[in-house]
């Protein structure tokens, strides 16, 4: 039996470390010298089972498992990256249509002192967040602003920063009457448009046509444990078998992990994530980011406007699989 | 529709209706209007001109990318039930004489999903509008995008998207037809940027398809909910066109957008 989120599958882990705590705890308190020796000597050896444990578990994860870090509840969120890497950030909101979202953030910043726009989804960590946020599913109004801050960047000739970590769009009856489908098109559509370099960094989950909506890049990185898919692992069982309990057997058929994408040629890097995952090391994990996405900067920036564009076309262009035969005949 | 001899009875109002009568009424139940879903050929006989389809890339064949389960076998049965490769038949035609870049989508293959081919299809379809000057115009049919080629066909969406960018920048039309059903990955993509949609009567059109939905928690919702009439109500579309009135309609506007580029080829 899959574990079912990333507390229960790194149980195991969790308890060693509780009880390590504990063992700490008490050597503190010791006051015998050599009892608080031979306790010290204890927790080392602890820690270093631990440290073993904690290489075995991240060494060969899963694809399932790979969705479960990816949605895991500590893992850096867009705001955080914003935090880390950027100066001066401000956020603008508004889709200056008579809606506002939070599923999606975003405004101008300065990396590594130049202009830049981010836009991102954003999740909540607690539950109050995660209702305020709408458990970073963007409504028609999120993707409605993402546009207004994509048109602001081609107009300021600022490159734009999209931070991908959504479920999926929200597919609720407000979205549909104010044209989900419609306001993702046109977004994806908008990025196409644009002649200044974009980088699309998938932190999290990206999840279908929520994610596209903001991602159509000229360079798309992935974070090693994050997911790409067409569809979530249960909508993909509840449609295939009529059982969304069965996730994990459809994750593993949805190839959703950054590594099988990049073995279809759909994503330019996969950036590797500390033992353990971003949120064991999330000062790490945003070097890392940073560096990338400083390099994808630097080689977009020789290019032409013009160059630009034509490269995104040209990338997407490329994309899909098939076989040319000989016609079909009835 | 259960289909006897003679007779066969409207999947809607569950009528018996005489198969002459239906064939002549366009599948179309003469007592409710309910739209019957058509193949692409049929689709294509009844809107363009005679004899003037020329169909293009009949050579692309969906391969099994992801080696999902059961996928191929899934395909295979398509392709015999439809004799086609795929739920998207492109090509060349006329419609009242002027010559236009069509897709037609089939329904009955697959669900009219699209993968790798049908996002290329589509792609072609709108990039030879915009190379040879002509309208495109595309009638929509799908569930959304087909699970069993995974991301590859989520990243159709930006590549049939980029197409219609391309549309207008060569300053062609693109008009998009909604029919029964348009959903999902498709209505999220190439369908909802057209210059102008139509949609048949009560076709079922949504961002997310039922069972998604309830994986999601949606529920409580209107009773015309994702049909083509409360797009029309919530400004999504254009308009509502019944499919005896398909054809004018659509020659109206590619005399009248597609005008410009008329002017140039006489």
């Amino acid at each position: 039996m899959s574990a079912m989120d990333h507390n229960s599958w790194e149980s195991e882990l969790r308890e060693l470390e509780t009880f390590i705590a504990n063992a700490k705890e008490r050597s503190r308190k010791e006051q015998n010298e050599s009892d608080k020796a031979l306790l010290e000597d204890q927790i080392l050896k602890l820690e270093e089972g631990r440290d073993k444990y904690l290489k075995a578990l991240y060494t060969n994860v899963g694809d399932w498992e790979k969705v479960l870090i990816a949605r895991a509840q500590k893992r850096p969120y867009t705001q955080d990256y914003i935090t880390a890497l950027f100066q001066d950030f401000v956020e603008l909101q508004g889709d200056r249509n008579g809606f506002a979202d939070n599923a999606i953030i975003g405004g101008p910043a300065l990396f590594e002192g130049k202009p830049v726009m981010i836009v991102g989804h954003q999740k909540g960590r607690n539950i109050s967040e995660r209702q305020f946020r709408n458990f970073a599913m963007a409504k028609p109004e999120g993707y409605r602003k993402a546009i207004r801050l994509f048109e602001m960047a081609e107009r300021f000739n600022m490159p734009v920063i999209s931070f991908v970590d959504t479920p999926a769009a929200d597919p609720g009856v407000e979205s549909e009457s104010r044209g989900i489908s419609e306001a993702i098109a046109a977004s994806i559509m908008k990025m196409f448009e644009l002649s200044v370099p974009t980088v699309a960094v998938v932190i999290g989950e990206g999840g279908s046509g929520g994610a596209i909506g903001i991602a159509a890049s000229s360079r798309v990185l992935m974070l090693q444990y994050s997911v790409y898919s067409v569809i979530p692992p249960e909508g993909c069982a509840a449609i295939l078998w009529r059982m969304p309990e069965r996730g994990p057997e459809a994750a593993r058929a949805l190839k959703l992990t950054a590594q099988q994408a990049q073995s279809f040629g759909l994503i330019d890097e996969i950036l590797p994530e500390p033992i353990g995952s971003a949120q064991r090391s999330p000062i790490e994990m945003f070097a890392t980011v940073k560096e990338a996405i400083a390099k994808h900067l630097g080689e977009l920036e020789v290019l032409t406007p013009d160059q630009v564009r034509e490269a995104r076309f040209a990338k997407f262009r490329k994309m899909g699989q098939f076989d040319t035969v000989a016609p079909a005949k009835k | 529709m259960k289909q006897s001899e003679a007779f066969l009875q409207c999947q809607s109002c569950k009528k018996i209706i005489f198969s002459v009568d239906f064939e002549q009424n366009l599948r179309v139940c003469p007592y409710c209007g309910h739209h019957h879903r058509i193949s692409a050929e049929t689709r294509i006989q009844w809107t363009f001109d005679e004899d003037s389809f020329e169909e293009t890339d009949t050579d692309l064949r969906s391969g099994n990318p992801l080696d999902f389960p059961d996928y191929i076998d899934k395909l295979r049965t398509a392709e015999q039930k439809t004799g086609k490769f795929d739920s998207i038949t492109g090509g060349r035609a006329k419609l009242s004489g002027m010559p236009v870049s069509i897709a037609v989508a089939d329904f009955g293959f697959m669900g009219g999903s699209m993968g790798s081919v049908a996002g290329e299809k589509i792609t072609r379809c709108l990039e030879r509008a915009a190379n040879e000057g002509m309208p495109a115009i595309i009638f929509c049919a799908s569930g959304g995008a087909r699970m069993q080629e995974g991301l590859l066909s989520l990243m159709q969406m930006a590549k049939t998207t980029a197409a219609v960018q391309q549309c207008r920048e060569a300053g062609v039309p693109y008009i998009a037809v909604f029919t029964d059903p348009t959903m999902a990955g498709v209505l999220a993509s190439y369908a909802s940027v057209a210059d102008v949609i139509v949609a048949e009567p009560k076709a079922l059109v949504g961002f997310a398809g039922a069972r998604v939905s309830k994986q999601a928690g949606v529920s409580k919702v209107p009773d015309d909910f994702q049909t083509a009439e409360f797009c029309l109500k919530h400004g999504m579309i254009d308009a509502i066109v019944p499919r005896k009135e398909m054809r004018a309609t659509l020659t109206s506007l590619v005399k009248t957008l597609g005008g410009h580029l008329l002017e140039v080829k006489a």
